[in-house]
């Protein structure tokens, strides 16, 4: 069972209480500059959006099958057992195909460090671990970012819907979204306005199957492969062998 | 000996003067300050040029190999050095423009420890580490016989059919497989070049673009160091090239048919006309020009459909990398001038070391001498040199 976090946009009012809480908990600056930010980026795990007079949090989606983990060649992505995405950074050689295999665009890069990392939300795994909600969930005053098992915050999202059908779209994004994701968001309007990928876009497979389905076949090429090279390789030499065995025949026989 | 200041050796100080600023600003600046690589452009010139199309310009190596060792055409013998030299060269350069890309090039051996098998850059990785080790080994001999040393020169024969085979096993993982690493991003990459056919796709236009750069760099280096050419073995390649052009365009043919995609791609928009300039660069232009008999078999015309092919994949690697993320991205990447020039330094660096090693290394066949190869000769028949500019096609 894994842990996860529903974000209702309808109980939102945008006080960027999350994003502070965020900020002191990964330790990053948070100030008044930074809270007037607009953009995700390596200081800024998650960020409030306001549209009118409605708000849309976004942060990483922690997928059920991460397209990062999978990508990244040194596994500095796992995703544990208990939800979130994590990101080891001593393995990290910065190579940022996570950032391009991410379909929701979460990993950041410290593009003005030296010695740089790959910046998103991790679900604070430290506060998961000890059986803690995550900081953005504590923080926040109306409960629209509510933490809890995954299975349970679901049938909560189904109920909310059908309790208020008017308030709601009919859809909770992230239920299937490539797979699933331990992020679960509820809004009355299309979270795609906010700069979510389309449902439709980006499906309901796993980001990794479409590698996946090519990186399952090597073991078996590379033998098979190699015999086919090493067979066309013997014939072809072999026949030279052949005909030099038989010039040389003919010469002792014509001596 | 006195080095004249010639205008190419001008134009070589002026890049490598721009190349070392830029190196300088990637490494005590960072990677925001030498380039305009974002987090919604992760990836820019230096994996789209330097890497995709480095890797894709370095296949001349496993594709001669394979022909001459693999499938016994005596004919091309004599530009098996000049194309494993330049595969060498491509990969080392390769791995210097991986060192400028990646955020931490000072782990990149953690790529041996920590292992990721599900990943295709992983993948890569491996692949391109290994064939770069092959390639060594494919172009000791020319070291070894520079400086006539014969027991490690046996020894080079006695594996070299082994060499043989991992070379183009690996090549031929690694180049699929770096069309592979774009078939995570289906809702990123644009529908003209995301398909599940990528890695046929780039494992073709590596054979391709092999046997083109191979026309290109002896021509070039006939031109450039006075050598004399074999138009016959050009005449060769340039028929294989034409095939493997027909063998490609049926490809994507048959892609854009299967995904229903031929009437989307004529319609004019931004990215259509980046695969038209794609399409003619790569197809159009160089099929017309071989399949007239007089420029198949005249240097200049080889020369010309080569440069037109090779200008014609390298557009579609960049195509792919770069101008299919901008309509998701929202909106234009156009490298700093100091990405530019890392590049061009990288290239000048090539020419650069293949004309030292064309000097010093018996890389080509010279009179009187001919390159010993790790097996019997059986050369038939004299091959005729013609001086490169003189036109033999009637």
């Amino acid at each position: 069972m894994s842990k996860a976090l529903l974000y209702d946009a309808t109980m939102c009012i945008g006080c960027k209480q999350c994003e502070q809480a965020c900020a002191q908990q990964n330790k990053l600056p948070y100030d008044d500059t930074v809270a007037a930010e607009s953009v995700q980026s390596e200081h800024k795990y998650t960020v409030v959006l306001t549209k009118d007079d409605k708000f849309m949090r976004r942060l990483c989606m922690h997928c059920e099958h991460p397209a990062c983990a999978s990508a990244c060649p040194v596994g500095a992505f796992h995703k544990t057992k208990e939800g979130p995405v994590v990101y080891d950074v001593w393995k990290c050689i910065g190579c940022r195909y996570c950032m391009v295999a991410c379909a929701f665009a979460q990993p950041k890069y410290e593009w003005h460090s030296l010695n740089p990392r790959v910046r998103k939300c991790i679900m604070c795994p430290d506060r998961v671990l000890a059986g803690k909600q995550t900081a953005c969930a504590e923080i926040c005053p109306t409960g629209a970012t509510k933490f809890g098992e995954r299975d349970d915050l679901i049938k909560e999202a189904q109920d909310r819907i059908r309790q208020n059908p008017s308030t709601y779209a009919p859809r909770i994004y992230g239920l299937h979204e490539v797979g699933g994701t331990c992020v679960l968001i509820l809004s009355s309007v299309n979270v795609e306005e906010y700069g979510y990928p389309a449902s439709a876009k980006i499906g309901d497979t796993p980001m990794p199957e479409y590698t996946g389905k090519v990186m399952s076949k090597v073991p078996d090429f590379i033998p098979v492969w190699s015999l086919v090279l090493g067979g066309i390789y013997w014939i072809s030499h072999r026949r030279e062998e052949v005909a030099a065995a038989e010039a040389e025949e003919k010469k002792g026989s014509e001596r | 000996m006195k080095t004249k200041l010639t205008f190419w050796r001008i134009v070589f100080f002026v890049i490598m003067a721009l190349g070392l600023y830029s190196a300088f600003v990637r490494y005590f600046r960072g990677l925001g300050a030498v380039s305009n690589m974002s987090d919604q452009f992760p990836w820019g010139l230096w994996i789209g040029f330097d890497c995709l199309c480095g890797v894709m310009l370095a296949a001349g190596g496993f594709c001669v190999i394979g022909a001459v060792y693999l499938f016994n055409v005596e004919r091309l013998h004599s530009v098996v050095r000049p194309a494993v030299l330049t595969a060498f060269l491509g990969y080392l350069l390769f791995i210097v423009g991986l060192l400028f890309d990646l955020g931490r090039p000072w782990y990149i051996w953690h790529q041996l420890i920590y292992m990721n098998p599900h990943s295709v850059m992983f993948e890569v990785g491996m692949c391109v580490m290994a064939y770069t080790t092959v390639l060594f080994f494919e172009f000791l001999p020319n070291v070894l016989e520079r400086f006539n040393l014969k027991t490690p020169m046996k020894w080079i024969k006695n594996i070299y059919a082994v060499l043989v085979v991992l070379g183009i096993l690996l090549s031929t993982l690694h180049q699929s497989s770096l069309g592979a690493l774009y078939l995570i991003m289906p809702s990123k990459l644009h529908p003209f070049w995301y398909t599940p056919a990528l890695p046929f796709l780039f494992f073709g236009s590596a054979i391709a673009v092999g046997l083109a750069m191979t026309i290109f760099e002896s021509t070039q280096s006939a031109k450039a160091f006075g050598r004399h050419l074999e138009l016959p073995v050009l005449v060769e390649l340039g028929g294989a090239l034409l095939v493997a052009l027909w063998v490609n365009a049926l490809l994507r043919f048959e892609d854009y048919f299967h995904r229903g995609m031929l009437r989307q791609i004529m319609k004019p928009s931004y990215e259509a006309y980046f695969l038209w300039l794609e399409l003619t660069l790569a197809f159009v232009i160089p099929i017309t020009m071989l399949s007239f008999k007089k420029i198949r078999l005249s240097p200049n015309g080889l020369y010309l459909a080569s440069i037109f092919s090779l200008l014609g994949f390298i557009t579609n690697r960049l195509n792919v990398s770069l101008t299919g993320f901008e309509t998701y991205v929202g909106h234009h990447y156009v490298p700093k001038w100091t990405e530019f020039s890392v590049t061009l330094m990288i290239i000048a660096m090539g020419f650069a070391l293949f004309g030292l090693a064309v000097k010093y290394l018996p890389i080509f066949p010279e009179e009187g001498r001919r390159a010993i190869e790790p097996r019997p000769q059986t050369e038939t028949g004299p091959i005729v040199a013609i001086p490169v500019l003189r036109h033999a096609g009637d």
